[in-house]
């Protein structure tokens, strides 16, 4: 009989872990996929979304269209994990039995745990709220922009710092950047977490005239008066405020008692394994581990997780470790880019922004439909050191 | 002198920016003059604690590392 694997969530990583298995054990598996949307949605296109660059058509697939045909796929939302016993239960009365579960539910937006954020400010996390700040900006004649974070941690770290840039290019684009201003509030006492990233762009934001308050932790915003406080108790005077909504682990982790007081997943580093459950894994944002929430983290996890299941379904010791290997571009505007690689052990070492790097991300957007989550690209190649 | 500790935070195991979150919010339920105890494993905690402390105003009274766990003392302006 055929092991039963469950994933749960079709995002990157639930995708790729889904047709990976199915491709390693063939008919000792029988894969289900089970996604409340049967839409997988291609995140780090709503940046481009926001500013006007690209529309939301390209951004979303139906899941069934990137699953290997012996894949089978559940659009129904899931309510509960029983873990002990091994099920899954789903919205409409049915249950799914599983040997061995993959959790990829990926990260919830809760915006309203930020006073007055529904109001008061603009987002590019959601499709929806990307597509609104593009009116926005649309509408934009002149003025202060303030972009913050409103609760840690949140999806790709770069994203804020990609956003004030190409934001700042596209005033100019506009002829609108000498009535502008741009203004990132950073949780920390730089542009970005990690030290050797903020280094390079610090020189960049200021080049181009682009504001850094330290330190500014959105705590509560008040729409009408257009003023944005911090948990360090600043206040700061704004025309448009963009802040990245708080993030939660998924109701289906909170309502199975499997996460953290914030909904994360407790997931070993190096195995990916959930809690004391040895047959279920966690991957992607939906976890708690300390590294990026990020497409490219769940890229890189899902090859272990596959491999791990196929040599439990066999019966050998699993062997492949995550080392907490993430990459990301981060583009800086004025058609460059640069690119961040680090795992547990090696910090990033960023090259100078070029051309190349925006290409190298253009091209990842155009091909990551036929590639990323059939699996078309295996990263298993060591990080490359560059000594800076 | 004993020094009474109003709220010690666990934060190991959290990687920046964490630490310095958890603090901000924590701290903000204290009185002025009390104490709160922080303690992380990230490295980059003690460059940030400093910076941080001397940004808000919050005195850091005392900062030691002992088997990989940094400790924060830090007094509520």
């Amino acid at each position: 009989m055929p092991a039963r694997v469950v994933v749960l969530g079709g995002g990157v990583g639930g995708t790729l872990a889904a047709n990976l298995i199915s491709k390693t054990l063939g008919r000792d598996a029988k894969v289900t996929v089970v996604d409340p949307t049967g839409m997988h949605v291609y995140q780090p296109g709503f940046l481009y979304v926001a500013l006007g660059q690209a529309n939301g058509r390209w951004l979303a697939r139906d899941e069934r269209t990137l699953l290997r045909k012996d894949v089978e796929l559940v659009v129904e939302p899931a309510l509960r994990i029983h873990a002990d016993a091994g099920t899954l239960q789903l919205e409409r009365g049915g249950s799914l039995d599983w040997d061995y579960l993959v959790v990829a539910t990926g990260a919830r937006l809760v915006p309203e745990q930020v006073p007055g954020l529904v109001e008061g400010a603009q987002e590019f996390y959601s499709l929806e709220g990307a597509q609104r700040l593009r009116e926005e900006l649309r509408r934009f004649r002149g003025g202060r922009i303030l972009v913050g974070i409103g609760g840690i941690p949140y999806k790709c770290p770069p994203a804020p710092v990609e956003f004030v840039l190409m934001l700042e290019q596209e005033l100019r684009r506009r002829g609108i950047r000498d009535r502008s201003e741009v203004t990132l509030l950073s949780p920390l006492n730089r542009a970005f977490t990690i030290e050797s990233a903020s280094k390079l762009i610090q020189p960049i934001m200021d080049r181009r005239g682009i504001g850094l308050s330290t330190f500014f932790n959105v705590e509560s915003i008040d729409a009408n008066a257009g003023v944005v406080t911090s948990l360090e108790g600043e206040k700061a005077d704004y025309d448009l405020l963009i802040v990245v909504p708080p993030h939660r682990g998924q109701h289906v982790i909170e309502d199975s008692d499997l996460g953290d007081p914030s909904g994360w997943l407790p997931t070993d580093r190096a195995t990916l394994q959930v809690g004391k459950h040895e047959r279920i894994f966690g991957i992607g944002d939906a976890t708690n581990l300390p590294i990026s929430k990020s497409g490219s983290t769940a890229h890189f996890e899902a090859p272990v997780v596959a491999s791990r299941i196929a040599s439990l379904v066999r019966g050998t010791a699993p062997r492949e470790n995550y080392g907490g290997k993430v990459m990301c571009f981060l583009e800086t505007g004025d058609r460059r880019a640069t690119v961040l690689r680090f795992d547990y052990e090696h910090p990033p070492t960023p090259p100078q922004p070029s051309r190349a790097w925006h290409v190298a991300k253009w091209m990842f957007n155009r091909l990551y439909w036929e590639t990323v989550p059939q699996g078309r690209i295996p990263e298993r190649r060591p990080i490359e050191r560059t000594e800076p | 002198m004993s020094i009474a500790i109003a709220k010690s935070l666990d934060l190991k195991g959290l990687s920046c920016p964490m630490p310095i979150v958890k603090t901000a919010q924590a701290i903000k339920e204290l009185l002025s003059g009390e104490l709160i105890e922080a303690l992380a494993t990230d490295p980059g905690s003690v460059p940030d604690f400093t910076a941080w402390c001397r940004a808000t105003g919050n005195e850091l009274v005392e900062q030691t590392a002992e088997a990989g766990v940094y400790r924060f003392l830090i007094r509520k302006r």
